[in-house]
């Protein structure tokens, strides 16, 4: 399974009776009904560490090219009507900010590994507190109101899984609590954001800018707002999208699938 | 006016200080550099006029080390290019066709390790990557350890074995065309070179024809010559270049801190003490 596809939906699971294993591709597994496929026999299985460090790179990646106007400057850069690079043209710093977590599992903590070294400031939101080994590592402070996390950021990071206490996890309230010079940035899924909320949080100036590697839909609808704000970057949920990471899910996919074919225990079964 | 001028905050080049203008200011004791490089002033004339020169080192290093760890990200992870066909109307592309370089574990070559390479080299560590430097002079073993830096004294072994090439030299006689066609072919084919020093350090030439041949995977310029390129300009054209208009320092934070450490210069100049960046 690659990307959602195919729609694995009870009318499929009838349809192939002999179906023994789906292997789905990256570690996210919200658009799977797993109580329906347990139903069926059928195994699930995932690839969830391998695209960690990729997805915390990215993570790293959008809060820089947001702060530093990547994107509007290496238009600048080429465009045929630049002249001059103006000298009050300025992006925002981000060694010496303040990071806000939502989510310190694998990947968030990977993500506060890298910050730590640009000297940032750590905060983070989780369902559990992490050990205080773990804390010190990276100088995480713990918010375990996100109200804390939200006020005090100037860049709030998603990292969580999407369940139904995530969805819709940032919305007005959320975004109102945020800094007015704050950036946020999506790595974890769109649905964690209320998207229209979003939008006008945007538009209306309540925070800085956005970015994010993922939306709801995917692609979004080529008339969507998002599209068209410039103050957000969007990628197309791209987490996980290196040669090399690539291919090693598709190891451990066959791996999964090959072991799940032989009725042996399956590797990353969900 | 001319005869009280005694110091000179010099932003982005400006003014030109030649011959004339050092001869119209009799009483000028001091300039003070916004940022870090020198090679846009004659150093020997203007201490011919018995004039101090101060840069701003402390304040341009942090905010400069983060663009080029921005650039890295940007060229590996191709996001201005993803960004496009994310916002485009059209957004018809292959997924196999958007793949990256990963970060994580590869090989960073940092060529001048002074205080913004070393900084760069703490940033790079936190993304497990396998640091190699070329510098003048070697670092003292704590430093190089602390970030699991291996120091290489030939540039071309630095060339050969790293994934990412990151220039970080200030510009003198002796680093005019350090990267040339030579050590662009000592290069990986899936290399890729990140220039955040100056311009003159690339012979832009061979670049623009190590990239159109492929003996280069792929730049990430922050800084050109001449600033900005002439509007046809191949670099301009190039798939696989990312271009920025040198926003190395271009920050709140740093623009605040490079203006105070100038008035620190300045003021101890004035006050006939030791000046506390003086080159």
């Amino acid at each position: 399974m690659w990307y959602h596809k195919p729609d694995v939906n009870e009318e499929l699971l009838q349809s192939l009776p002999n179906l023994r294993i789906v292997a789905s591709s990256g570690v996210g597994i919200d658009h799977l009904d797993l109580k329906l496929l347990s139903s069926y026999g059928v195994k699930v299985s995932n690839t969830p560490f391998v695209v960690s460090t990729d997805t915390a790179d990215l993570g790293m990646a959008l809060m820089l090219a947001s702060s530093r106007r990547l994107v509007e400057g290496y238009e600048m850069a080429i465009s045929p009507h630049t002249e001059y690079f103006p000298v009050d043209w300025l992006g925002a710093e981000v060694s010496g900010a303040t990071l806000g977590i939502v989510g310190m599992g694998t990947i968030g903590y990977k993500v506060a590994e890298r910050a730590k070294a640009f000297e940032m400031k750590i905060l983070y939101h989780n369902r559990s507190q992490r050990k205080k080994e773990e804390e010190s590592a990276v100088g995480a402070v713990y918010c375990k109101k996100i109200d804390d996390l939200l006020q005090q950021s100037d860049f709030v990071l998603l990292a969580v899984n999407l369940t139904p206490q995530t969805h819709k996890l940032i919305g007005k309230r959320e975004l109102e609590l945020m800094k007015p010079t704050a950036t946020l940035i999506n790595i974890s899924r769109g649905l964690v954001v209320d998207q229209d909320a979003l939008v006008e949080a945007l538009q209306k100036k309540i925070i800085k800018a956005a970015a994010l590697d993922v939306t709801y839909p995917e692609p979004l609808p080529r008339d969507h707002p998002l599209l068209k704000l410039k103050n957000v970057i969007i990628t197309p949920h791209i987490g996980s999208a290196t040669k090399k990471t690539r291919r090693i899910m598709m190891e451990e996919m066959i791996e999964s699938i090959q072991a799940g074919l032989a009725g042996l225990p399956v590797p990353h079964e969900v | 006016l001319s005869q009280k001028v005694q110091a000179i905050y010099l932003w982005w080049h400006k003014p030109v200080i030649d011959q004339e203008l050092l001869q119209s200011l009799p009483n000028l004791k001091v300039i003070a550099n916004s940022g870090v490089g020198m090679d846009h002033l004659d150093l020997k004339l203007v201490s011919s006029f018995g004039v101090k020169m101060a840069n701003a080192p402390r304040a341009v290093s942090s905010s400069t080390a983060d663009a080029g760890m921005a650039l890295l990200l940007a060229s590996a992870r191709r996001l201005v290019e993803v960004h496009h066909i994310a916002i485009s109307p059209s957004m018809d592309y292959n997924e196999a066709d958007i793949l990256g370089v990963k970060v994580t574990g590869a090989t960073l070559g940092i060529i001048g390790m002074g205080r913004i390479g070393y900084k760069i080299a703490l940033r790079a560590k936190a993304f497990e990557m396998n640091i190699l430097y070329h510098n003048r002079t070697r670092r003292k073993v704590q430093e190089e350890q602390a970030v699991g830096a291996t120091y290489c004294e030939k540039l071309d072994s630095l060339l050969q074995q790293a994934d990412f090439v990151m220039v970080v030299v200030s510009l003198t006689p002796q680093t005019r065309n350090l990267i040339g066609k030579r050590e662009l072919e000592l290069m990986k084919p899936t290399a890729t070179l990140i220039n955040i020093s100056r311009g003159a350090v690339v012979d832009q030439e061979a670049l623009v024809t190590a990239l159109q041949t492929g003996v280069l995977g792929a730049a990430a310029l922050d800084v050109t010559h001449p600033e900005p390129l002439p509007r046809d300009h191949p670099l301009l054209k190039l798939k696989n270049v990312l271009i920025t208009p040198h926003l190395g320092i271009k920050t709140d934070k740093a623009t605040y801190m490079i203006t105070e450490e100038a008035v620190e210069n300045i003021l101890a100049a004035l006050n006939g003490l030791p000046i506390p960046s003086e080159v």
